[in-house]
């Protein structure tokens, strides 16, 4: 459950910026920003589906903003925002 | 004794033999110091005068040089004045535009300009022009192939506005100036020595008139019509960052010493070899390691053309490089070279690059170390479009160079961010890959397949030799395959090859 804002990232050039919020709504709904997003935007948004959903976050807000970061860079952005966000350490547990 | 009275109808008979009148004793003897006439010369006009009396009308082509590059001020100058007076329907044959240009798009939408010819386009100008800005599209060719259109009259220049930063008063013209006011400073002229000669009237655009003469000049008084003086013709510190600055980017340096190793082990790296390289922080690079071992072998170069940056000066005043020729500086440290040493040369466009010059420099070039932004499993290359369908760049001598010279090596990184700079086929010809002789990645070094004997020589200097199959496929394992491109169907650019012939369009990227 996502129950605060986090962010974790930078706008560094082959990095993304992850920002995720509460949503009243259900659902995950990404808002995206890319210098890429011509090419890479739909594989983008499914890594950053996947990993939440992957993480039991199926509610949020995101906000992303990317810089043509790689998969794996995402993943990790979005894993290190979400346990921001949710309180719950994925590492740990 | 014959006096001339006497011949009197002598001459009369040679008069008319040769079609002339004889003369009629009208000569007048100029009386005023010349110092004092200089300040009345006939060219001396304000920007308003002169293209009244240059008869430019609508629908003409108007030309301009990029020496200055971002710091241009005399394409907005210039056109808005245009605008005010009242013209329409120009057509603007630049040697290329930058990020301050973008003032055009107004005068675009307005119709003042309605054709454009380019090297490159760049920033905001180049974003609306990919989406369609323009009813007609841009014409780009490389700097010989422009040289080569302006003299066979494919490109035909009406009226050539050349900036420059000292003239006299009769159009003595020079990038730099030996006066004390000097207020810019931008080396060579080079680009805008065609537009002199075949324009059908030149204006140049000074912020520093000097005394005549003005000499040596770039541009000489004979090929120009009028002489405007103006505050700024240009911002020189904007040409480049100007100092020499190493780069501290560890792929950039691993791509400059493999890049190195190539040229080392080319066969080509001998005594009174030629080079070129651009201006990236790469080329900059591999000029540093192949100067090292320049010194450890006692290896001269005969002269290195370009695009000349403040590192082949220095090499040159060191003694390793004889001769520079010079098309455009790269930066200020070029511009003042230039200026002061007669072996550092200017060269015209067509010297420099021209297909059918047979005298151009780049038939004479070794080495040519170039960049690119996507080279495709053909060796094409594309310095122009990026891959996001987006104009960003410029042609420049790319092309020139490539076929020209005896060895032509690219150099660039597998990926930029998630952008793949290896690719299976590029967004827009530019170079084509039968001109390519070897691509320097920081994944392996491909050989194109027509030169097995440079694949030969590099193999056996240990290199890590690749084929563009293996690294287009690297960039894909890393990043997953892209989403095509959202082109439309309209064309908004058109890639000359430097033969005249067309290679490519390029069509618009829709939102």
């Amino acid at each position: 459950m996502v129950n605060k804002e986090a962010f974790a990232g930078t706008l560094e050039s082959g990095d993304i910026l992850i920002q995720i919020s509460p949503s009243e709504e259900k659902g995950l709904h990404i808002e995206l920003q890319s210098t890429v997003a011509y090419q890479f935007g739909r594989q983008i948004k499914q890594v950053i589906t996947e990993t939440l959903e992957g993480l039991d976050v199926h509610d949020a807000r995101v906000m992303a903003t990317d810089k043509g970061a790689l998969d794996c860079t995402i993943r990790a952005r979005v894993t290190a925002a979400a346990v921001r966000a949710t309180g719950k350490d994925v590492w740990k547990d | 004794m014959s006096s001339i009275k006497d011949r009197a109808d002598l001459i009369k008979q040679a008069a008319a033999q040769m079609g002339k009148e004889t003369y009629k004793g009208t000569s007048t003897k100029a009386q005023l110091p010349r110092t004092e006439y200089q300040k009345s010369s006939p060219k001396i006009a304000t920007l308003e005068e002169a293209i009244r009396k240059s008869g430019l009308k609508d629908g003409m082509t108007i030309s301009f040089h990029h020496h200055f590059r971002g710091g241009d001020k005399v394409v907005n100058m210039v056109v808005d004045k245009l605008a005010e007076m009242g013209f329409k329907n120009l057509s603007l044959a630049a040697s290329s535009l930058q990020d301050v240009h973008a003032p055009l798009i107004e005068h675009i939408k307005n119709g003042v300009i309605t054709e454009i010819s380019t090297s490159g386009l760049r920033g905001e100008l180049a974003d609306e022009i990919s989406r369609g800005l323009m009813d007609k599209p841009v014409v780009f060719r490389s700097h010989g192939g422009r040289g080569s259109a302006i003299r066979n009259g494919d490109l035909h220049i009406d009226v050539a506005f050349i900036g420059a930063s000292s003239c006299d008063p009769l159009g003595n013209a020079c990038g730099f100036s030996r006066s004390e006011n000097a207020k810019s400073i931008c080396g060579s002229l080079g680009y805008a020595i065609p537009d002199a000669h075949h324009a059908d009237k030149v204006v140049v655009l000074t912020d520093d008139l000097v005394e005549y003469p003005n000499t040596p000049s770039s541009i000489s008084e004979h090929l120009v019509d009028f002489v405007v003086v103006c505050d700024s013709v240009g911002d020189s510190s904007k040409i480049s960052s100007g100092a020499i600055r190493d780069t501290k980017n560890p792929r950039d340096i691993l791509l400059a010493k493999q890049a190195a190793k190539v040229v080392i082990n080319s066969g080509y790296f001998n005594n009174g070899f030629s080079i070129q390289t651009g201006s990236g922080g790469a080329s900059l690079a591999v000029v540093k390691y192949i100067r090292e071992s320049m010194l450890e072998k006692g290896i001269k170069a005969s002269f290195a053309l370009g695009g000349i940056t403040a590192h082949m000066v220095k090499l040159h005043e060191e003694g390793l490089i004889d001769r520079l020729v010079d098309v455009q500086s790269f930066d200020r440290a070029a511009a003042e070279s230039i200026m002061r040493d007669p072996n550092h040369r200017e060269v015209s466009a067509i010297s420099y690059a021209s297909a059918d010059e047979p005298s151009s420099a780049t038939h004479f070039l070794d080495i040519v170390i170039l960049s690119a932004l996507e080279v495709d499993v053909n060796f094409n290359v594309n310095v122009l479009v990026g891959s996001d369908g987006i104009i960003r760049g410029a042609i420049g001598g790319h092309p020139d160079t490539a076929a020209d010279s005896g060895i032509s090596i690219v150099v660039c990184p597998l990926l930029r961010g998630r952008i793949p700079c290896v690719v299976d086929e590029v967004t827009t010809l530019i170079t084509p890959g039968s001109t390519v002789d070897v691509v320097v990645t920081e994944y392996g070094i491909a050989v194109n397949p027509g030169r097995p004997e440079i694949m030969e020589r590099l193999k056996a200097a240990g290199l890590n030799i690749v084929t563009m199959e293996y690294l287009r496929d690297r960039a894909l394992s890393v990043i997953g395959q892209p989403d095509p491109l959202p082109f439309g169907d309209k064309v908004v650019g058109i890639v000359m090859n430097r033969d005249g012939s067309v290679m490519d369009v390029i069509k618009n990227i829709k939102e």
